[in-house]
């Protein structure tokens, strides 16, 4: 049974009244338990609407979205249920932070819990070893660190609840290639560690290419294609059709088949390409 | 070409930070000529913010100076003509906009130097017509897309008649699309207007088609030169934590393995026609 199933989920913004625009449009997707799943689709095209009814903040307009088999909207304390299950970390998270202290922050969720003081504070520990906070930093404001380190604290504080499920909305956003590498990397360490599932929204391809098994594309509220990086960026004239990038690595190899060289489907990164390349030239019996 | 901004030597620390600890920007010294296209690269915390807003005396330095076309950024009397010289675009476009439709934030520089009306109007037309967002002047700027947000911002600047832009980070909260609108917008106005760009990023792609790039860490410029020569130095920038472009990364890779492609190849086409190339020899 996936973990995470759509059944015709459509959501209207501002129904009946002159606003009213169609995020989501019957969209079918089942999600397997421990799965990574990527989401891309251009600015407007309904990714953040669809992960906004994963842990049920956005009910949908008609459809259902079910959990273990259960609609997460079916009634007050499934939806209760379902916040701590599934894990939401927003867009810009870092200005959420609102508490006096690092901790304290981070604390909030398992807080919420009803979790005893003991528990909580080793939610706290391990929420933050996950996320690279140093403990150095607990008793500081929040509103003191860099972007980056405040992005973690923010991370760490969705983290710190355990969800079975973490969906991050761009975590990656804004931030430099060092900051975008070691968020990434906090992730897949929380997934090796738990076995979560993950569902990671993102507009870098290069992100999504390089750590995600799965990926789902969104245009205009409805799912265009759904497959392996592979499979995904082999489409490469459909995927600039919708106004997005692909890696740079899919678009040399393209690019180079174009040119009459041989290279296989399925490289979009650097290192496939590289060694497609090198077994091109040991055929070639040029060295 | 002139100079149009000389950065000589400059220290600067932020008030109440350790004096003991090196400073944000640590004698620092650069030129910018006249109608170029300079990229400024840095991760986060290199001082390349710092430096930025030094640019048009935001910040004025501690120690050494800062030119603009000859004037000291230092100089009180001269700082009106110095913002008038060099404008500014922020990274977030929601921190930037003033007015509720988008020809009055246009207008709310010139109407502040005093531009005369029949002017402002026709300044406010030809910035927008620049940037590709006349069809939108009379929307409201929150309903509007973060890159037409960052494009009118961009306008606003424009519309002071600058001969230098300096725009820090503008594209680090866009999605791919508004990237590109901003970085083609950007380098119409240096190509075909002649105004001197000034992009702070960290994005490696958008300095593929500079003039010149400058590479900061920890408060020093530790790289110059053309994108090409600055990205073939891929030991040195990894070292410093920043990354060099897939397709450079690439060709280093493929280099490393004896194949003898130019690592200065930028853009995938260029990339793929120097591996196709080497594959053939």
């Amino acid at each position: 049974m996936p973990v995470i199933k759509t059944e015709s989920l459509s959501h209207v913004y501002g129904a009946g009244g002159p606003f009213e625009s169609v995020a989501l449009d019957n969209v079918n997707i089942e999600i397997p338990q421990g799965a990574f799943v990527g989401i891309i689709g251009h600015t407007g095209s309904g990714k953040s609407t669809f992960v906004q009814h994963l842990n049920g903040l956005l009910a949908p307009t008609s459809g259902r979205v079910l959990l273990d088999g259960e609609d997460i909207n079916a009634d007050k304390k499934r939806r209760h249920d379902t916040r701590f299950k599934v894990g939401l970390v927003f867009q810009y998270p870092e200005y959420q932070l609102f508490e006096e202290t690092v901790a304290r922050d981070i604390a909030f969720g398992p807080r919420n819990m009803k979790l005893s003081k003991d528990e909580v504070s080793a939610r706290v520990r391990e929420a933050a070893f996950f996320c690279g906070v140093s403990e150095d930093l607990f008793e500081r404001s929040p509103l003191e660190l860099s972007g980056g380190q405040k992005r973690r604290v923010a991370i760490a504080g969705v983290i710190a609840m355990r969800p079975d499920i973490l969906v991050l909305d761009e975590p990656t956003a804004g931030l430099d290639p060092a900051g975008c590498a070691g968020i990434l990397k906090n992730i897949s360490d929380y997934r090796a560690a738990t076995g979560a599932t993950v569902v990671l929204v993102s507009h870098s391809m290069e992100d999504v290419a390089r750590i995600a098994e799965r990926l789902i594309v969104f245009d205009e509220g409805r799912v265009v294609m759904d497959g392996s990086p592979a499979e995904v960026f082999s489409h490469t004239a459909q995927l600039r059709a919708i106004g997005l990038d692909i890696p740079a690595a899919a678009d040399v190899a393209e690019k180079l088949r174009a040119l009459g060289v041989p290279v296989p489907d399925g490289c979009y990164t650097v290192e496939q390409l590289r060694d497609a390349v090198l077994a091109l030239r040991k055929e070639g019996g040029t060295c | 070409m002139e100079p149009i901004i000389q950065v000589k030597d400059v220290s600067f620390r932020y008030e109440g930070e350790d004096e003991s600890a090196a400073p944000v920007l640590d004698h620092v010294s650069l030129e910018i000529e006249a109608g170029s296209f300079v990229v400024i690269l840095g991760h986060n915390g290199s001082g390349k913010s710092t430096l930025a807003k030094h640019l048009n005396g935001i910040l004025v330095p501690d120690e050494g100076e800062v030119l603009v076309d000859g004037m000291d950024t230092k100089d009180d009397d001269k700082l009106l003509d110095i913002r008038r010289t060099v404008g500014m675009v922020f990274q977030n476009p929601d921190n930037q906009m003033v007015a509720s439709v988008v020809e009055d934030d246009v207008a709310f520089a010139p109407e502040n130097l005093g531009v005369p009306p029949d002017e402002i109007r026709a300044r406010v037309d030809e910035a927008l017509k620049l940037v590709g967002m006349y069809e939108f002047r009379d929307r409201a700027p929150h309903l509007l897309s973060g890159g037409q947000k960052q494009r009118v911002a961009i306008a606003g600047v424009i519309a002071m008649q600058p001969r230098c832009i300096v725009l820090d980070e503008p594209t680090a909260m866009l999605d791919p699309g508004g990237r590109r609108e901003v970085i083609e917008t950007v380098t119409r106005l240096c190509r075909e207007n002649g105004i001197t760009v000034v992009l702070i990023t960290h994005h490696m792609s958008e300095a593929v088609g500079a003039d010149k790039v400058f590479v900061m860490s920890a408060g020093h410029v530790i790289s110059e030169g053309t994108p090409e020569a600055v990205f073939s130095k891929v030991e040195a920038l990894r070292k410093e934590g920043l990354t060099v472009p897939d397709t450079v990364a690439l060709s280093w890779e493929l280099r490393g393995a004896g194949l003898d492609v130019p690592l200065a190849a930028l853009t995938p086409a260029d990339c793929a026609a120097g591996i196709a190339k080497a594959l053939q020899k």
